[in-house]
């Protein structure tokens, strides 16, 4: 009977492992399987390639951020240990592109400065309502926590970013404001193609193929949801080889206290 | 249960204490000399573990409201402040996420034991009843934590669970304003949740020490079901049960860790990274995984208000169980027929559970339908009729003595 028990249990268990993996690829509603390329990032011990995040940050800085914010991101992360550890007086210079209005002077008069590491990313639209007038009524997601914010996570960005001038199949009717991408829920997607060959010239040399780019900007935006990461798994790996150890002299205990109880 | 151990205060100190605070006597009582059969098996951990989670939402809840800012402008934000830049935030923030799923896990297992092994019946069913009332408050405080963070599924998850009150009838209507605070989900409701969300926990956390309480009266089952004979049946609590409770504890954190450190994710909704829009309704609105058989059985019937007393009633239908099960045999080990039945209710249970992750048509709506009727019929028609004409096995004499008993075999 007890075997019986612990059998019920595992598949108790593991069937809710069932039902959430079931969940989340049953949300995307597209018949197409994602392109998964495998990152450096994915597994246990994977970390993100810095030189990656790099061209990745490049890629939306260049292209993306013209229609995208990245609300949750300050400059000061680009120099943060587990992200793409540019170096301190780099990251002034990406922050000094671009001003912000901070206060108020004696007069009353805004005050307009260059940003700094403390500030957050620029936001391209002054509100929600501009950012749609200019996108035929689309808004452009934050992409701050994209790829945690769509089932199928990096992978379907990275899909998507790739679904561009593809054959629409029979059958399907695609709006004129719209551009057809198999990826995207309903096919019909309100972002143009984003990346075209060499849209930007990578400044290691890299060649920038829709792919390399595509690859690049997904690893810098899985950064930018999951900027804990590295440190997530490291502490991990810690804690979970610690309690393995703690859990056979545990195990032993038990057995040795219990040995003479019948 | 009558100990045969008595606490003697061993010198002046302790002497005084005694006669004015027996908080010594207490302990040695009912914690560290409680005499416990000594033939629990591993479910029988999950109390413990129970505890611990508890604690331990409690502990993180208390450090995440530091930083937590309960607006509908701020909400989102705060959390996203506390995953980015408090210290350890993340790791804070998906112990308490995730440790709401593992709280979630370990009930269902516990109550699970418990019906098998008939620990509601008689001496205890009010410690059944307590443990029905902790269960419920754990709903609601679960629900209303999910609210919090104010993404997409917080929002729209609150919106249709409220919807829901406000189809019954007479109260509906002021229920439903009195928890939206106005009359759509806005910063009311989120205050008000939030309140409600730190309220809670303190007050399962009372009823947690009423249903440890209401335990000591008549002490453990066990996984004969048979009472405590003598002392040769028990075992002191202290070590023998708090090292081997702490022992299960630690392979349970095993996989809570898992969860924490290398897939935090897995067991909430992407919608909910997704900032809380009115205008925007997903396409899927869907309850964290703990409440999907409930919600399939919600959605099993095409009446609102009918699916949504029925919803209620199958939780309600639990605080019926002492009475409803007829056999006067506790375990499961000597109901052979009941065994099938509790197998297939499990499974039963299980399925809800897939069917309410789904969008409820075709063959999935037949399903949630057959698996409804089951998940009723076990307790108001398998259980009552059940204890009346099952043959139950031949049973030990006692605790400590497999011997069986006479009338058991006389009765085979």
């Amino acid at each position: 009977m007890l075997q019986l028990i612990k059998i019920k249990s595992l598949i108790l268990i593991s069937s809710v492992f069932f039902v959430l993996s079931n969940q989340a690829y049953s949300a995307g509603g597209t018949t197409y399987d994602l392109i998964k390329p495998g990152f450096s990032f994915e597994g246990p011990t994977g970390t993100f390639d810095r030189a990656q995040l790099r061209r990745g940050y490049q890629v939306y800085r260049e292209v993306c951020a013209s229609c995208h914010s990245m609300k949750q991101l300050s400059f000061r992360n680009l120099n943060q240990k587990g992200g793409p550890e540019y170096t301190e007086d780099d990251v002034k210079l990406f922050a000094s592109d671009y001003t912000v209005i901070d206060g108020f002077d004696d007069y009353g008069d805004p005050v307009e400065r260059t940003r700094i590491l403390s500030d957050r990313f620029p936001n391209p639209y002054d509100s929600k309502e501009a950012a749609k007038a200019s996108n035929n009524g689309a808004y452009p997601p934050d992409l701050s926590l994209i790829t945690k914010a769509r089932s199928g996570g990096y992978n379907y960005i990275y899909s998507l970013l790739q679904g561009y001038g593809k054959e629409i199949p029979e059958g399907v009717e695609i709006s004129d404001t719209l551009s057809y991408n198999p990826w995207f829920p309903g096919n019909g997607i309100a972002m143009y193609q984003p990346l075209y060959e060499e849209s930007v010239e990578y400044e290691d040399g890299t060649f920038a193929s829709i792919e390399q780019m595509s690859a690049d900007v997904t690893a810098f935006l899985a950064w930018s949801a999951e900027p804990e990461m590295e440190e997530r798994k490291r502490l991990g790996f810690i804690v979970m080889s610690f309690l393995l150890i703690f859990v056979l002299l545990m195990f032993f205990t038990t057995t040795r206290l219990w040995r003479d109880v019948h | 249960m009558d100990t045969d151990y008595k606490y003697e205060p061993k010198n002046g100190l302790t002497r005084w204490l005694d006669s004015r605070l027996p908080l010594m006597r207490f302990t040695s009582e009912h914690v560290l000399q409680f005499p416990t059969p000594k033939n629990l098996n591993y479910f029988w951990t999950f109390g413990f573990i129970l505890t611990m989670c508890l604690v331990t939402q409690i502990i993180t809840g208390i450090i995440l409201a530091m930083h937590y800012a309960p607006s509908t402008l701020l909400a989102f934000d705060s959390v996203e402040h506390i995953m980015r830049n408090v210290n350890y935030g993340w790791l804070i923030r998906y112990i308490h996420s995730n440790g709401a799923s593992m709280f979630f896990l370990a009930v269902f297992i516990h109550m699970f034991r418990g019906l098998y092994y008939g620990s509601y019946k008689e001496p205890r069913e009010v410690i059944w009843i307590l443990g029905c009332i902790i269960y419920l408050l754990m709903i609601v405080t679960a629900f209303m934590g999910y609210v919090l963070p104010w993404g997409q599924m917080s929002f729209w998850g609150a919106t249709v669970i409220i919807n829901l009150v406000g189809t019954l009838p007479l109260i509906g209507e002021s229920l439903t304003q009195m928890l939206l605070g106005g009359f759509a989900v806005d910063n009311p409701t989120l205050n008000r949740f939030f309140s409600l969300h730190y309220l809670l926990p303190f007050i399962i956390f009372g009823v947690v020490l009423l249903h440890i309480w209401a335990l000591h009266v008549p002490g453990n089952n066990n996984p004969v079901g048979l009472s405590v004979q003598g002392k040769q049946d028990t075992v002191a609590f202290h070590p023998y049960y708090t090292v081997k409770d702490f022992f299960a504890y630690t392979v349970f954190l095993l996989l809570f860790c898992y969860f924490i450190f290398y897939n935090p994710n897995a067991l909430g909704h992407a919608d909910n990274y997704i900032e809380a829009d009115a205008m925007v309704t997903p396409a899927h609105i869907v309850p964290e995984w703990y409440l999907l058989p409930f919600y399939a059985i919600l959605r099993a019937v095409p009446d609102k208000l009918a699916g949504v007393l029925l919803m209620f009633g199958a939780i309600a239908v639990l605080f019926f169980l002492p009475w409803l099960d007829t056999a006067k045999v506790r375990s499961g080990r000597y109901r052979p027929v009941f065994r099938y039945f509790y197998v297939l209710f499990v499974i039963d249970c299980l399925i809800l559970g897939y069917l309410g992750a789904q969008v409820p048509e075709g063959i999935y709506l037949f399903l949630s339908r057959v698996t409804t009727i089951y998940y009723f019929a076990f307790f108001l028609l398998v259980l009552p009729i059940l204890g009346r004409i099952e043959k139950m096995k031949p049973m030990p004499i006692g605790i400590s003595n497999s011997e069986l008993s006479r009338d058991m075999v006389a009765a085979e």
